[in-house]
């Protein structure tokens, strides 16, 4: 008998990626709800406030767009995750893997590269309609490196956050509910919903800055604005220094969270 | 040393005692079975034996490693098939089987498990189109596509209809002869007597009985039951051995056109087993 060989964590990685996808684009329910629901928010946001920033030309909508993708990240990430976790314990997906030689982490890498491919998707889908429909201009090269990184960190923080959270979701059915509440009340404090952020008090600004959101959606506005948008912000600047920090601390405490938390099983009660 | 070593296993729920000191042990090849009414612990024993659940107390020894401890090598050699998931609704027969296969260093042909367990004519179908003794022999071919050492079934064949349960169990008698180890855990009488070599009854944690089918419980040395009617009159006598009752009576030329022999059934021993301990 020849020597058989244990498949790796990144081959089963990749094999429940490609699974987790099918499945997804199987479920045309939740494919349309997951990337029409940012689009249409960005529609009606851009419609309702149509006017611009005084003399910089730059209008509402394409504020919004920029705040939108951030938007569009932490939703991909942070519910499908979360709900994505609970469903998986509650439909028996997860003990079926536990009883197979797959790694805890090839199961979540699959999770993460589903992630990955509906987050490129809803931000393709939110740029198009900035620029088809708000004649947002597209950044330069350079812009476009720091997208490169900021979409990474707030893909892989957002996500790690969800799996972390997940553990307090008791059963799928709720999680919805559970979920979208830091998510929105982070949304509004966080300049995605309210532009400038400036127009909260003081404190909540210094709450928002707490978590990821607030660095994500002034990344964006960077990545997408031109430089002088810069003085909406709450610190008068860009920040770009301390968005990668932020993010990065981020994904280090959700990482940290994911490994406390995660459970193949629901916990022995 | 055998594929399954169980000492004194103990579990405890908040101080609910689930499983009370279970002594077991599987020698390779054997089909085992686990009766017991519901709550009696049986699926607590088999997740704890699956390395599901922490056991409480006790020792456990599965394919020589500890199962709360034991790593992927170890989970490449055992089959579980799941009681209740619905999990891959949207995905093929065969996409949900190979993609299981692909876990594993050596795992059967994808065509041939899925024929294996009947499933040949749904193989493209979406799971979530299958019935539910479908959807349960899926179950089963992802618990074997791995070629595992042991196999763990627990109550396979609930929702089964009987054609459909006769040809798992021919499954399983084929899975035995090349060499799989099976603990089965199982609420059908008749399903134990078919299939398993050796049986334990489980009530309120701990064993009560354990033997083969014929054995069980003082089953084989419970004698026999004869009744006839002999000219308007009932006769019922318990012997231990039929032969010389009968003899008699066809000698003293008694009427025997309603002559009746009967011991006592796996579910008569087992409703007096359960019964006793409860």
């Amino acid at each position: 008998m020849t020597a058989a060989v244990l498949p790796g964590t990144a081959h089963n990685g990749l094999a429940r990626g490609r699974v987790e996808l099918l499945q997804f684009i199987r479920d045309r329910t939740a494919v349309i709800f997951t990337f029409a629901f940012p689009a249409m928010l960005l529609l009606l946001f851009g419609t309702i406030f149509g006017d611009s920033y005084e003399d910089t030309g730059v209008s509402v909508s394409q504020v919004y767009t920029a705040s939108m993708i951030a938007y569009g990240i932490l939703s991909t990430g942070f519910i499908t995750m979360g709900s994505g976790l609970a469903m998986d314990r509650e439909d028996g997906t997860l003990k079926r893997l536990h009883g197979t030689p797959i790694t805890a982490t090839a199961y979540l890498l699959g999770k993460l590269i589903l992630v990955l491919v509906l987050s490129v998707a809803e931000v393709t889908l939110l740029i198009l309609v900035g620029v088809l429909v708000y004649d947002m201009p597209l950044p330069d090269a350079s812009h476009w490196v720091v997208f490169g990184w900021l979409f990474l960190l707030s893909v892989i923080a957002c996500t790690l956050c969800g799996i972390a959270v997940s553990a307090l979701v008791k059963r799928a059915r709720t999680a919805g509910a559970i979920l979208n509440v830091p998510l929105v009340a982070l949304q509004f404090i966080s300049g995605v919903f309210i532009h400038p952020i400036t127009q909260l008090p003081s404190w909540l600004i210094t709450v928002a800055s707490l978590f990821p959101v607030k660095w994500m959606s002034q990344g964006f506005r960077y990545v997408f604005l031109p430089d002088e948008m810069k003085v909406y912000e709450a610190a008068g600047q860009w920040e770009l220094g301390r968005i990668a920090l932020v993010l990065g601390a981020w994904c280090v405490i959700g990482l940290a969270l994911c490994l406390v938390t995660f459970r193949w099983t629901e916990k022995d009660r | 040393m055998d594929v399954i070593e169980v000492r004194g296993l103990r579990k405890t729920y908040r101080g609910h005692d689930a499983v009370r000191g279970i002594d077991l042990s599987v020698p390779r090849g054997e089909v085992f079975a686990l009766l017991g009414p519901n709550g009696a612990g049986k699926t607590t024993t088999v997740e704890i034996l699956e390395g599901h659940r922490k056991r409480s107390g006790g020792e456990a020894r599965v394919l020589g490693e500890d199962p709360g401890t034991a790593g992927r090598d170890w989970r490449a050699r055992i089959g579980v098939v799941l009681q209740d998931a619905d999990d891959a609704a949207d995905l093929t027969v065969t996409e949900m089987v190979r993609h299981m296969a692909g876990f594993y260093p050596d795992p059967r042909p994808v065509a041939e498990v899925i024929d294996l367990v009947g499933l040949t004519e749904k193989s493209k179908a979406r799971i979530r189109t299958l019935s539910g003794g479908q959807r349960r022999r899926v179950d089963v071919a992802l618990g074997i596509v791995g070629r595992p050492e042991l196999l763990f079934l627990d109550e396979p064949t609930t929702g089964f209809d009987p054609a459909a349960r006769r040809q798992f169990w021919d499954l399983i008698r084929a899975l035995a002869t090349e060499g799989t180890t099976i603990l089965l855990t199982t609420h059908y009488l008749e399903e134990a007597e078919a299939l398993a070599d050796r049986l334990a009854v489980l009530s309120g944690g701990v064993i009560v009985a354990e033997g083969t089918p014929a054995t069980l419980g003082g089953r084989g040395a419970a004698g026999a039951k004869v009744s006839w009617r002999h000219e308007g009159v009932q006769h019922t006598e318990q012997v231990a051995d039929p032969t010389e009752l009968i003899r008699k009576l066809v000698a003293e030329d008694a009427d025997l056109t309603t002559l009746t022999v009967t011991r006592p059934t796996l579910e008569d021993t087992y409703l007096t087993l359960i019964g006793d301990h409860r």
